[in-house]
């Protein structure tokens, strides 16, 4: 994965974390120290955002700190500029088209292959599973050519080539997602009272059953973590969307988009930081929204107890 | 058909596909003799999962490790000439030298920083706030990322920030981005703030499952603050250090998007990762690439082992 962030986490619970009871130790140095911290964290993109709303011709002139001080001048223009004439808007559209298929493509696949881990017994599934688990760091840089020459080769009927749309990059997502979903599904899955299993099973549940019954209704909460995850690693990604999508602009995400904007409008500050802040609106809405979900993800995941 | 359909229509129909797959192999299996079904339902179930691995990782995996020694059009064998080629240049090595650079730095200051903060945020009332704008950078895109420092390291003083504190302290303006080693260092910084918060916010989480009672018992026995946390802190976090450290490892030696985006590695801040798609795409050398993406993978493997090895250790105690 090349995203911010490629979660290898070992461990399994997900679990609410206890409330510190700790003495909240004050003085002027600490709260100095961590208001600073905070200041530096947003100032980058604080920076960005105030940008983005400057006019055009202030931008070069005058730094982004002195809009912070009156007299300053607000407008939208670079927004309705980038999402015109820069085609922000239909790399809007294709960024949700791609990470939305992606995304629960991902989880319908692992989710069956999760419950078989979990609660099926055969040969091997232990070895299997040790695949899955060094399968979560494979660079997808070493998968990257043969995928492109089976795109290029393949050819659907009605669609044509795959290498250059969509369903190229659902394909590609999915497989490089799998092996952190399942791995996350089962640690989840497998972790569910064994009990509920076992009387399903003693009243002739069959495994499909006891799946869609049981231990799917009980994962939503994994399920949500798993979704926000995989939304923000798809939406993110560069890599995947740059050598699938090839360099027709049609099919191009925000992130492929935004970062051809980097190399050919380099100097026009007032549209690359409108451009910027676009491409992280929704990843933000649905980071601060289900925030809960993803902290427990990472930390039930490191963390254990 | 426009695109936005069919992607509902694969939203609606990939789900419905493989639920009626299931339903189907057990409409299969429960009829089949008592000794044949219980043994294939384990592997139909598995089978789409391992289906995409298969095709998108397993086999291409292996696929590139033997297109590595081959020429640039695939046809003539030529041993390790690619490897050669890329041990044997500055400006690979350059790139080989930056990624250690990344993974030493950016690992070390992500950890340390990290902790630092988890411990700090520990002691204030406001500590949700302050970890969310810390956290936040997880959420952003390393393009996007790249488009706000790159704005930071702007060369005009009326601009970019960093040169905007330069002047008002009497300084010339900095090329943040071309002095070499500098932008590396630059570099790595971008990913100190995207990377930052989730070491803290791990750390955070198992510094408070430390036992309040066994802090309070040291204490009470006349530990000051710093030998509680060497003696007792920093032990029972090591494990959770070990696995963000692995994870910071894997993302710095996996670098891509934003050096691409800030220097496209030129003067001297190039990585493997970035340098394997110039080999990929500006060169068309795939039989290079390969190579470049080989030695990647194998910088990777102590890595995933590492993993496995912690992984059975869990299991063990499951």
């Amino acid at each position: 994965m090349t995203s911010a962030h490629a979660p290898v986490l070992v461990g399994t619970d997900i679990k609410p974390q206890r409330r510190s009871r700790r003495p909240r130790l004050g003085g002027l140095p600490l709260h100095a120290i961590v208001l600073g911290l905070m200041f530096l964290w947003a100032l980058p993109a604080i920076a960005l955002l105030v940008s983005s709303l400057r006019p055009a011709s202030q931008v070069t002139r005058s730094g982004w700190w002195t809009a912070l001080f009156p007299p300053s001048t607000f407008t939208f223009q670079n927004y309705q500029d980038v999402l015109g004439t820069q085609g922000l808007d239909s790399s809007f559209i294709n960024s949700l088209i791609i990470t939305v298929p992606a995304t629960i493509m991902v989880i319908a696949v692992a989710a069956f292959a999760a419950y078989a881990f979990s609660w099926m017994e055969f040969p091997g599934r232990q070895v299997l599973f040790v695949v899955v688990v060094g399968l979560l760091v494979v660079p997808l840089q070493v998968t990257l050519i043969p995928v492109l020459s089976l795109f290029r080769d393949f050819e659907l009927p009605g669609i044509g080539r795959v290498s250059g749309t969509f369903l190229a990059v659902w394909l590609a997502h999915t497989g490089y997602g799998l092996p952190f979903a399942v791995y996350l599904l089962r640690n989840y899955i497998g972790g569910l009272p064994k009990e509920v299993f076992e009387s399903a099973s003693i009243d002739g549940a069959g495994p499909a059953t006891a799946f869609f019954r049981l231990a799917l209704p009980m994962s939503v909460p994994v399920i949500a973590a798993l979704v926000i995850f995989q939304f923000l690693w798809v939406w993110n990604d560069l890599l995947v969307a740059l050598v699938y999508l090839g360099p027709s602009p049609t099919n191009h995400p925000l992130s492929v988009t935004l970062a051809n904007l980097t190399t050919s409008q380099g100097g026009d500050w007032q549209l690359l930081t409108a451009a910027a802040f676009i491409s992280m609106a929704l990843p933000i809405i649905v980071f601060f929204s289900l925030q809960r979900y993803f902290v427990r993800g990472i930390t039930g995941g490191a963390v254990k107890g | 058909m426009p695109p936005i359909l069919t992607a509902v229509l694969v939203v609606l129909a990939v789900p419905a596909v493989l639920v009626a797959y299931i339903l189907l192999i057990e409409a299969i299996v429960t009829r089949l003799p008592r000794r044949v079904g219980p043994r294939i339902r384990p592997w139909l179930w598995l089978f789409p999962a391992f289906a995409f691995v298969g095709v998108f990782l397993i086999y291409p995996t292996i696929a590139t490790m033997i297109r590595s020694v081959f020429d640039r059009r695939g046809e003539a064998f030529v041993g390790a000439e690619n490897y050669v080629w890329f041990f044997g240049r500055n400006d690979t090595l350059t790139a080989l030298r930056n990624n250690v650079i990344w993974v030493v730095a950016l690992t070390a200051i992500v950890v340390g920083l990290g902790l630092v903060i988890a411990i700090l945020v520990d002691r204030v009332r406001y500590e949700s706030g302050a970890k969310a704008i810390i956290f936040l950078p997880m959420a952003i895109s390393a393009v996007a990322t790249g488009v706000i420092w790159r704005f930071m390291y702007e060369l005009n003083p009326d601009v970019g920030t960093f040169n905007g504190v330069t002047a008002a302290l009497g300084f010339d303006p900095q090329t943040w981005l071309v002095n070499e080693p500098r932008n590396t260092f630059m570099l790595i910084l971008t990913g100190v703030w995207m990377q930052t918060g989730f070491a803290m916010v791990v750390l955070s989480a198992g510094l408070k499952g430390i036992s309040t009672e066994l802090l309070e018992a040291a204490r009470v026995d006349g530990a000051n603050e710093l030998q509680v946390f060497r003696g007792i802190t920093l032990p029972l976090l090591a494990p959770t250090i070990a696995v963000i450290a692995t994870t910071i490892v894997i993302f710095a030696l996996k670098t891509f998007d934003v050096v691409y985006v800030m220097t496209n590695g030129n003067f001297g801040s190039e990585v493997i990762a970035n340098r394997m798609y110039k080999e990929l795409f500006n060169n068309t050398q795939p039989g290079r690439a390969s190579a470049i993406a080989v030695i990647l993978f194998a910088a990777i493997v102590p890595v995933m082992l590492l993993n496995i090895k912690r992984f059975r250790e869990q299991e063990a105690i499951r």
